[in-house]
């Protein structure tokens, strides 16, 4: 954070502001990957027993990929809204950490225009716009809002469509679509770790949280391993590299 | 067409603990930052959650161990890690995720 501070506090040179036109274009290199992931999305919502109305309401008020896998499998296990809102939150606490790093990118626009931003913050548009900040110093409101809807909409088109061909595909299992989640935290996982730099100490963590949240498993819930593993093997991080 | 009402108010309920996480820190670091443990702990929370789901997937199967002898699970996650980490796509890390699984359930 504070390369990132310095970097904002030098005086700038006026630059060039990218439109909202710019923001929608620089999308479409993720729109592929998140479409075959909202379509099994909204297979798998279906398959859960949700119907088309709801699909539409969960992909446009929640917006989060691994919370909707999430919250149609506790349906399907009948699981209480206590513990599906709370595994939701445990699950995407991880945006505090993509929203505050891209907090200094933002310091020239007001909270409310900020709330705007991160309203619609995801893995993808973070990725996107943390690899404009490698050239930019500032990142501009319209190019960010042409990012964030560009992925908004697509996600709500691949969810229904997901939704419309559930209908048919009484057995998604079959075409591997209940791996998708799966595969793309595998993916998210391996992106994340080779993009920093302390790798060696990111797969200790890693472990960690893969043996801890098994050991929970045979005792508690499947979200109380998640959250306490997440907990457990965060501060085994923190510790770690505070230490050394 | 229809809402049922348990449903919206897990559908509400989890979009509003998903919206402040999102929003929150873009309003308000501009003002407070957060101490070095904190930014260090938050560092490690994606890794975390994220390995966690992965692990529950791969090595549980309704909170017994999986057996590790059939777990074709375990099987199509070793070519989708090594397409992730080779081609760094997530799309193509899906797809080969998706085929696999699909072929080990014809096959197995």
């Amino acid at each position: 954070m504070n390369q990132q501070d310095v970097r904002i506090e030098r005086p700038t040179a006026p630059e060039v502001e990218e439109g909202f036109w710019q923001g929608v274009k620089d999308c479409i290199p993720t729109l592929l990957g998140y479409l075959s992931i909202g379509f099994a999305a909204g297979v798998v919502e279906k398959t859960a027993g949700l119907s088309m109305m709801e699909i539409a309401l969960i992909s446009l008020l929640l917006y989060a990929g691994s919370a909707q896998f999430i919250v149609s499998g506790m349906l399907a296990a009948s699981s209480s809204s206590l513990a599906i809102i709370t595994t939701v939150l445990f699950v995407n606490l991880r945006h505090l950490l993509l929203s505050a790093a891209l907090s200094p990118y933002f310091r020239h626009l007001s909270p409310l225009k900020n709330m705007l931003i991160g309203s619609l913050l995801t893995d993808e548009t973070f990725g996107v716009a943390i690899n404009e900040t490698v050239k930019k110093r500032r990142i501009s409101e319209k190019w960010m809002h042409g990012l964030n809807i560009t992925a908004y909409l697509n996600w709500f088109a691949a969810n229904m469509a997901g939704a419309f061909f559930g209908q048919w595909l009484t057995n998604p299992e079959r075409y591997g679509l209940d791996f998708a989640l799966p595969a793309m935290f595998i993916g998210l996982l391996a992106l994340a770790i080779a993009s920093r730099s302390n790798k060696l100490l990111d797969i200790i963590v890693a472990a960690a949280a893969v043996a801890i949240v098994v050991g929970v498993s045979m005792l508690a819930s499947g979200s109380t391993a998640v959250i306490t593993a997440t907990v457990i093997a965060a501060t085994i991080g923190m510790v770690i590299d505070k230490w050394k | 067409m229809e809402v049922r009402w348990d449903i919206l108010v897990i559908i509400i309920g989890a979009g509003i603990v998903t919206f402040i996480p999102r929003v929150l820190p873009l309003m308000a670091l501009s003002r407070i930052e957060l101490p070095d443990w904190g930014m260090r702990w938050l560092h490690y929370v994606p890794i975390s959650v994220m390995a966690a789901l992965v692990g529950q997937e791969l090595f549980t199967q309704d909170g017994e161990l999986s057996s590790l002898a059939d777990n074709i699970k375990l099987v199509a996650a070793l070519p989708t890690l090594v397409v992730a980490i080779k081609s760094r796509s997530l799309l193509m890390t899906v797809l080969t995720g998706m085929v696999s699984m699909m072929l080990l359930r014809l096959f197995f």
